[in-house]
């Protein structure tokens, strides 16, 4: 496999980078032709740190896709800030030129590895398992029959799903549902429970040809000691996009596993405290969204109405 | 409303910015008429802690009145004078039933940031991060109180706010520091730290019982606060004997002291030598995030089968943990952010019995307005501070 092998030389590649860059940026600077301050040494740093993480990342793993994938955004982020060098510079720089064209040369070499991997990768999994599954669990103090029933009408989850929008029951175990997909889209599918066992599990799988692929099963059993019910979540599905949509979610903050687990938070926060808890920080309450998007600790201009007072159950 | 604001490490500033609002049932509004600066404001102050973000309002230990209840509140009224416990709990998921509310399940809305750092999440905390949910802070004029019907503490015999304020947080945290020393007559406790909790981690330990009380730090107007107002019998200039673990044998017969009380924290002082240069370089360059001189020096001097109380907070990791000490002599390690809601009424009828009065440690007073003044002041112990109070 050639691209496992381009795979490794673009590891080393990296840390033959990366580590002149962390130990001496200043050379670096002078090297490409860049301007040196503090500044530009601060990005060469930065980047270094990137180039020696994507070495480790790409020989350490057994399937190094994503590191290669992780290379080709970082390289389009040092094309980016070599276009902010060439234009900090007044007259037109040769050696500018040169690292810009040997990026741009790298950046298509790491594409084009990185695309085989994944393809690659793509083939060997499928037969493994189809498509992403993520688990969560969390104990819930409360009986486990009133947990249950909350699960069982179905119509309930949008309460706590955080990117569920609506569940409509259309009778014989079926159901219509929207979702918030990835980057604001919207995605809605039907579903059809196929195994109920009262108080234990439900059962559940998207009916053929659905946009969104997906089954799942929701385990409810006591918790021991009177600590409440233990509800464990099982989800597996085609995430919108493919592999590449997966990826975008996950850039857009929107990490599925991350996401399955905040869900169970809000659905124990409304179990056990009667609604979705909210700080100034994050309104809308416990989600995935990254840190660097939330706002500030202080409070809201004017709140939302659908934020303010009510007990959402 | 006027409120004080993290903008990055090193300042703060006080901002105009929008009045709190209820934002869950359960919330209330109270408008602030006392507020403080704890030590662990530092720490964030300092850039220590992750996850701050510009804009920030800070501040944990706060009463008031309150101005507005959500409509699930029974238990309090508009008008009602409260002090607010700085742990914001459910009172309702097993942790809050088991009285462990700074281990409160559903308080924290960045829990997943917080399993990330710490591996399960903590509460929620007012200005304190966005690992402790993002909540806005108390060193304002008002301040949004979720969980109302929970935390704050109804204060109705015109006690002064200096008497009562410090129920918020270093009072019970210095009580539960002594409490889980389970201490009993005769012990010889050290505390290490003679700021505000370590004032009430002294005060407590006296009050539960220990013998004698020894109060470590390398300011001599802290160990006076600490000989003369709380109670401490003898007192380690640290500057002046830097060999404490010797000092402390010495004092105690060869045996140690019978439980150690860190109430310190991750920017712990050695004042000199190699050890603590290695230390402020490795925090510096972020590849530890608390420096671990206080914690190495008490597990060290603990007589063996003592208990070690960590009351300083701490945020993450750090090197060169003791570990082989702790083990080979039988050492027990008892911690955690307080669980004021725990202690707070029984200390308050402490207070109202005379057996106490927390306002000894205030050293300073000021308007709002001029809180960075206070956190430079605390922070480089001018002006012999000891505690800062805000006036809103």
């Amino acid at each position: 496999m050639h691209e496992y092998k381009l795979a490794r030389f673009l590891g080393w590649f990296s840390l033959a980078l990366g580590a002149p860059q962390l130990a001496r940026p200043d050379l670096v600077n002078r090297l490409i032709g860049a301007r040196d301050d503090r500044e530009s040494r601060f990005w060469q740093r930065a980047v270094g740190v990137r180039e020696v993480a994507a070495w480790a990342g790409i020989l350490s793993r057994r399937r190094p896709a994503g590191w290669l994938w992780a290379r080709v955004a970082g390289d389009v982020k040092d094309l980016a800030l070599l276009g902010a060098a060439f234009r900090g510079k007044r007259e037109s720089s040769p050696r500018l030129a040169a690292a810009t064209a040997s990026v741009a040369g790298v950046t298509a070499l790491d594409l084009y590895t990185a695309v085989r991997l994944s393809r690659h990768a793509d083939s060997t999994t499928e037969e493994e398992h189809k498509g992403m599954k993520v688990k969560a669990s969390i104990t819930v103090r409360q009986p486990l029959a009133e947990v249950f029933v909350v699960w069982e009408n179905i119509e309930n989850l949008p309460i706590f799903m955080e990117h569920v929008e609506s569940v409509r029951p259309t009778g014989n175990g079926r159901s219509h549902w929207t979702a918030k997909g990835p980057a604001g889209r919207s995605v809605e599918w039907e579903a059809e429970v196929i195994a109920v066992t009262p108080n234990e599990i439900i059962e559940w799988r998207s009916v053929e040809g659905s946009d969104v692929e997906n089954s799942g099963t929701v385990r409810f059993t006591p918790a021991p000691g009177l600590r409440g019910t233990e509800v464990h979540l099982e989800i597996e599905y085609d995430a919108p996009g493919g592999k590449l949509g997966e990826a975008v979610a996950k850039l857009l903050g929107e990490d599925p596993a991350q996401q399955v687990k905040d869900d169970l938070r809000r659905f124990k926060q409304v179990m056990e405290t009667g609604e979705i808890v909210r700080s100034d920080a994050t309104p809308e309450g416990t989600g995935a969204r990254k840190f660097t998007k939330q706002r500030p600790a202080q409070p809201l201009e004017e709140p939302e109405p659908a934020l303010v007072g009510g007990r959402t159950s | 409303m006027r409120a004080n604001v993290w903008s990055g490490r090193n300042t703060v500033q006080v901002e105009n910015v929008p009045d709190p609002k209820i934002l869950n049932s359960r919330d209330a509004i109270v408008r602030i008429t006392s507020t403080a600066i704890c030590g662990s404001d530092l720490h964030l102050y300092d850039g220590y802690v992750p996850t701050m973000k510009k804009g920030d309002i800070l501040g944990h230990e706060f009463m008031g009145e309150i101005t507005d209840v959500g409509k699930d509140v029974q238990t309090l009224q508009v008008g009602d004078r409260v002090v607010v416990p700085f742990p914001i709990a459910c009172g309702t998921c097993n942790q809050c039933q088991a009285e462990m509310y700074s281990c409160c399940e559903n308080s924290n809305p960045n829990a997943g940031l917080a399993e990330k750092m710490f591996g399960h999440p903590i509460c929620g905390i007012y200005g304190y991060s966005h690992l402790t949910g993002g909540y806005a802070g108390g060193q304002a004029e008002a301040a949004r109180v979720p969980f109302a019907d929970v935390g704050p503490l109804k204060i109705e015999n015109g006690l002064p706010d200096e008497s009562v304020l410090f129920l918020s947080d270093i009072f019970p945290t210095g009580y539960m520091g002594a409490d889980m020393c389970n201490i009993s007559p005769g012990d010889v406790i050290a505390v290490w730290g003679a700021g505000p909790v370590g004032q009430f981690a002294i005060a407590s330990a006296r009050m539960l019982g220990a013998e004698r009380v020894i109060a470590i730090d390398k300011y001599d107007y802290r160990l006076r606060m600490a000989l003369t107002r709380a109670g401490a019998t003898e007192a380690i200039n640290f500057d002046e004997q830097p060999d404490v673990v010797e000092q402390l044998k010495e004092m105690t017969g060869g045996r140690g002291p019978d439980a150690c009380i860190d109430a310190v924290g991750m920017e712990a002082d050695h004042g000199h030598g190699a050890v603590h240069a290695y230390d402020r370089v490795k925090q510096a360059a972020r590849l530890e995030t608390d420096r671990p001189h206080a914690i190495r020096e008490a597990i060290m001097a603990c007589r063996s089968g003592g208990v070690i109380s960590i009351m300083g907070a701490y945020g993450g990791f750090m090197d060169k943990f003791p570990i082989g000490p702790l083990m080979q002599r039988s050492l027990t390690v008892r911690t955690g952010q307080c669980h004021v809601q725990r202690y707070m009424r029984p200390l308050l009828q402490r207070i109202q019995n005379g057996e106490i009065d927390p306002s000894f440690v205030v050293t300073h007073r000021l308007q709002l307005n001029d809180t960075p003044e206070g956190y430079e002041k605390f922070k480089h112990k001018r002006d012999d501070c000891v505690k800062v109070v805000l006036k809103p």
